[in-house]
């Protein structure tokens, strides 16, 4: 004989307030700016959570981010959910009222975008504000790491007030798929994993020395000779459109890296003449170095490249790489020894390469494209335009901290990467390092400190495939992401981190998402892959 | 129509390619090399290869036992085998209505298996004195395998396997072969740790699988430590309902550990479980209230516990009746007993335990009140008939041990030394010092692991030939079902090749061509084995 419901539900209320003081699953990765919370908890039941937009609202039904982000955060919210009732379940219904001030529904997350936004969460209803869509889509991902499960598979969520907005407006996220080919499910997983810790963007290195796997429209030899295989191994147009597609439906931007003039040595599988002729003594050896920066060819192929990615991707940035350019070709070479003459640079052949960045900043400039180049630009002290930002990857702290207050002295704009490089693996809990860096710890003024506009994590694929790429990724880019999110102060101890980002780890896990232990232990549901 | 496709395997094989040169220069020739799939790992001891090669074809191809074998169509072991390795040959999948009339002049029509001894061992356990020795004939119309017993035809059919490349057209070929294989170290085993994370038994069987394609035997199997205990003792079912991480989905049922067993025995693969004591015990006491040893805070007890308390007669009371069970549940021969990382302090501070040593004549050495308890542990495992092995500490300490006990190296200080000394009492010992995968570092760090020799030492050829063997240890601190296989897969296979092979296969750059290759081949299979470097498979790891 079964118990009547009613009396059942009130033993099952009277255990759960018993166990009250255990639960403690309301904490959000990253940290949120402002937050508040009560022990006053509100029961969920699946069945009867709505989201909405607001009255008000700029954004209403029919809002593609939005409606997206809705069903993707139910099913977020709760993972078993199979539409059967849950006797237990209590029958009132919440709702998560979304208001938005500017639209922006079909637009793409941009540098100026906002990502504030205000949650109140209360007896029924969440209440969500927010400036944009993409402030808006934020908030959904800290009200889904709200609410909790108790012993018995209920839902709830505790009183809660935030206010919360990114401290960087760039958080990136580096993968690099020519060292090794990354099939789209990992690509599309890891920004499903990047939204869960609010990172913004996705640094795509998508070409190098070992592969081109980029099918361009107009150059298609380059990937047809460049790539691993010509048909298994690249990324085809509807392939980066769907990147991009499933990207901005969660607030992510993708920029594109087209490092040259180094790095470039699948390029010249599918474009003859691209890349300097090596010499040994008076003849040509056989092997090529950077790209040639004396022909005019080189100059006319990159503008058509470049436009045409700068029309496929459409964010407003571009990377032009710029990185470890080795001179020994060019100096071999006869004909760049002439160029070199024939413009006054002696023998100094970092004029050539500021000549040579000079000439493609230029390009993306005329294509409205703000260009991010590494390091290695700005210390050969090229004639860049003051809009282009530099991305400092090399060195201990002692010499990024040095580089950040020389490049924003020049009043040039920064990003953080050198202690984020996380390919790089060591035993025990390195998230710890990842955690405790300090982006505006340098000598510097408050202005030069705002040229600071964040930071990215990087995930170099000497070593990386998709068969390793997720848990060496989770949940140590997610101690990167809190860095760039919250408020140092308030983040500043580690070992307060630890059962957070523990706790982060096992969300992460259950969303589907193959994300490594910090140390022993388990999480309730362990992941039941391979 | 192809007779023969003439091609080189040998020179693929001994050809060392430098690791920095191949990518950008040789590349594009290589690439359409018919047989770059052709790779074998580890290295048999004796193979010749010619440039006739045979097609195998999916629909008539087959794996059968030979008239003259032992063993027959009831021997469910080898049905198996033989079902799973034309699944890994051709794929999952039957290409049917492909090439079904056109049968070759050179195809190769069969493998024959034939067992020569008398009792081929179908039903039977591996265990460390098994035959694992194949002959390979691979050759027009019909390939024969022959091994004395199933075991070394597990072995051959693994080789056989990797032989078979694919062509351009996706066709399967095979060149005319002949291998004579046997392992060097009878003991080649992986320790997987259950007790810092919990294994899902998806996670040990795949795994598994990955071990018979890199020749392992055994399966070490570390199943519970202070962390955990999620073995489920039908004897003491609170062990696991209080000491595991949750009673019901963190714990392996007596079902999941005769699956794994069965699992292991199909792939000839012996299970070892380590049930170390007296240190390491921590959550043996949550379920098994008395049987750790109170730790005391001045004159009263701190409420914390410290190993396994030594001076009751209720812990070997209990021990007795546990590993009674325990031997009943693994078949192998041996039992791990750890007897590790053993720390004092607790039994120090012990006022009962400090009168228990003064009643034996211990004075304060607590290493006397240890060896007293291992001494005893292995009294009662003796009398279940089996063999055990223990941590070297355990030698070291030294507790009197039978003649057949098996000494674990596993400190990596003074490593000659130590097999000097545990072979010099002569003992057999196995080495899993240089092998503790779990240390991971940036690079190529299989190189390593690959390069130790574990007969390094200084000693007599009696005492070399006691080192039967070593393990690749994947201590489960920081590894986990998410992590735990690319992390293994392949830096264990650099293992796997070092404990088969001949000791003068040891060049690192004619590894690494091959080892690249066979990592594709276990990404193949679904073993997501993570890369050694910068390059490609023809078929990538898909995910789950």
């Amino acid at each position: 004989v079964f118990p009547s419901s009613a009396f059942s539900f009130f033993c099952q209320t009277l255990l759960l307030r018993v166990f009250h003081e255990v639960e403690q699953a309301y904490a959000v990765w990253p940290m949120p700016q402002q937050m508040s919370q009560s022990t006053d908890r509100y029961p969920i039941n699946p069945q009867l959570l709505a989201f909405s937009y607001a009255r008000d609202s700029a954004a209403q039904s029919g809002c593609s981010v939005l409606d997206a982000a809705f069903e993707r955060y139910f099913n977020l919210i709760f993972p078993d959910f199979v539409g059967l009732s849950n006797i237990w379940s209590e029958p009132k219904p919440f709702t998560v009222s979304v208001k938005v001030k500017n639209g922006e529904c079909d637009g793409f997350p941009d540098e100026g975008s906002n990502e504030s936004y205000n949650l109140s969460v209360s007896a029924g209803q969440a209440v969500l504000k927010a400036e944009s869509v993409w402030g808006a889509l934020r908030g959904l991902e800290s009200f889904s790491q709200l609410v909790y499960q108790d012993d018995y598979n209920l839902y709830f969520v505790n009183k809660t007030e935030i206010e919360d907005f990114p401290r960087f407006q760039f958080r990136g996220l580096l993968l690099d798929t020519s060292r090794h080919y990354l099939p789209m499910p990992a690509i599309l997983k890891t920004l499903d994993a990047m939204a869960y810790s609010k990172f913004n963007v996705f640094h795509w290195h998508i070409v190098d020395d070992p592969s081109f796997p980029y099918q361009s429209r107009n150059y298609p030899d380059l990937s047809s000779k460049g790539a691993f295989h010509p048909m298994t191994h690249i990324y085809t147009q509807s392939d980066v459109k769907r990147v991009i597609y499933h990207a901005r439906l969660r607030g992510i931007r993708v920029v594109p890296e087209f490092d040259s003039p180094g790095h470039t040595q699948s390029w010249g599988k599918g474009q003859p003449d691209l890349l300097t002729s090596c010499y040994k003594g008076k003849v040509p050896s056989g092997t090529f170095g950077p790209v040639n920066p004396t022909l005019s060819s080189t100059y006319q192929f990159l503008n058509g490249l470049f436009k045409e990615v700068t029309s496929v991707f459409p964010d407003s940035y571009l990377h032009l790489g710029g990185d470890e350019v080795d001179f020994t070709c060019w100096r071999s070479n006869p004909n760049v020894q002439a160029f070199m003459a024939k413009m006054g640079f002696g023998s100094d052949y970092t004029k050539l390469e500021s000549y040579y960045m000079e000439n493609i900043v230029n390009i993306t400039a005329a294509l409205n494209k703000t260009s991010i180049v590494w390091q290695d630009v700005f210390d050969y002290r090229e004639r860049i335009p003051m809009d282009t930002v530099l991305e400092i990857w090399k060195g201990v702290p002692a010499d990024y901290r040095a580089e950040l207050g020389r490049i924003t002295l020049a009043g040039y704009r920064v990003l953080l990467s050198a202690p984020w490089y996380i390919n790089h693996i060591s035993y025990g809990q390195d998230w710890r390092n990842a955690y405790t860096v300090q982006p505006q710890n340098f000598s510097g003024t408050e202005q030069q400190k705002k040229l600071v506009i964040g930071g990215e994590v990087c995930m170099w694929g000497e070593y990386v495939d998709a068969t390793n790429l997720t848990p060496r990724l989770w949940p140590r880019a997610s101690a990167a992401a809190e860095r760039l999110w919250s408020d140092e102060e308030k983040t500043s101890s580690v070992d307060k981190a630890f059962p957070r980002l523990e706790d982060f780890r096992c969300t992460l896990i259950r969303r589907g998402i193959q994300a490594e232990p910090l140390f022993v232990g388990h999480c309730k549901h362990e992941y039941s892959g391979l | 129509r192809l007779a023969t496709l003439k091609v080189n395997v040998w020179t693929l094989l001994l050809t060392v390619t430098v690791c920095d040169g191949w990518l950008f220069d040789g590349f594009a020739a290589r690439r359409h090399s018919e047989s770059d799939e052709v790779a074998l790992w580890p290295l048999p001891q004796k193979f010749q290869t010619s440039v006739d090669a045979f097609r195998l074809s999916s629909a008539s191809f087959q794996i059968v036992h030979a008239k003259e074998s032992t063993a027959g169509p009831s021997c469910s072991l080898l049905q198996n085998a033989f079902r799973r390795y034309y699944s890994y040959i051709f794929g999952n999948g039957r290409k049917h209505g492909k090439n079904l009339e056109n049968v070759f002049d050179a195809d190769l029509a069969e493998l024959q298996v034939q067992i020569t001894s008398a009792d081929p061992e179908c039903d039977g356990y591996p265990s460390l004195k098994s035959d694992e020795s194949y002959q390979l004939e691979v050759n027009q119309p019909t390939a024969v395998l022959k091994a004395a017993s199933v075991w070394g035809a597990l072995r051959g059919l693994e080789t056989f396997s990797q032989l078979v490349y694919e062509d351009d057209y996706g066709g399967q070929n095979i060149n005319k072969t002949s291998i004579s294989d046997f392992p060097r170290f009878a003991h080649r085993g992986i320790l997987l740790d259950s007790s810092r994370h919990y294994l899902p038994l998806k996670v040990i069987l795949a795994n598994l699988e990955a071990m018979a394609m890199n020749k392992f035997n055994v399966f070490h199997w570390h199943i519970v430590d202070d962390q955990s205990f999620p073995f489920q003792s039908r004897t003491f079912p609170d062990l696991s309902h209080k000491g595991a991480y949750h009673p019901y989905t963190h714990v392996y049922t007596p079902a999941d550990v005769k699956m794994v067993i069965e699992f292991a025995r199909m792939r000839g693969i012996r299970v070892l479980a380590e049930f170390d004591s007296p240190g390491h015990t921590f959550s043996w006491g949550k379920g098994q209230t008395g049987l750790l040893t109170p730790c005391f805070s001045g004159s009263s007890p701190s409420g914390t516990f410290g190993p396994v308390n030594p001076i009751l007669n209720s812990t070997y009371d209990f021990m007795t009746r546990f590993f009674k069970e325990v031997s009943t549940v693994f078949p192998d021969a041996y039992i791990h007993l750890g007897g590790d990382e053993v720390d004092f302090s607790c039994w120090k501070s012990n006022p009962d335990i400090q009168k228990f040593m003064d009643q034996q004549g211990f004075g304060q050495d607590y290493r006397k009140l240890e060896s007293y308890y291992i001494q005893r542990l292995l009294d009662i495992v003796s009398t279940t008939n089996k063999g055990y092995m223990v941590w070297q500490e355990v030698f070291d300490n030294g507790v009197k041990l039978k003649g057949d006990t098996v000494v674990e190296v596993w400190m990596n200080n003074n490593v000659d030394k130590e097999l000097q000394n545990v072979t010099g009492s002569g003992f057999t010992a196995i080495l899993s010092a240089p092998w503790y995968l779990d240390y991971i570092s940036y690079g190529q760090d299989w190189k390593k692991y690959y390069t130790v020799e574990p007969l390094n030492f200084e000693g007599t050829a009696e005492q070399k030939k006691l080192v039967i063997g070593g393990e690749a240890c994947l201590w489960g601190e920081y590894v986990d079902a998410t992590n735990l296989t690319p992390r293994l897969w392949p830096r264990a296979s650099a293992v796997g090749e070092r404990l088969w092979s001949d000791e003068n296969v040891k060049d690192v750059g004619s590894a690494y061509d091959r080892l690249v290759k066979h990592r594709c081949r276990m990404v193949r299979r679904g073993i997501p084995a993570e890369p050694l470097y910068i390059g490609f498979c023809p078929h990538e790891y898909s995910g789950n």
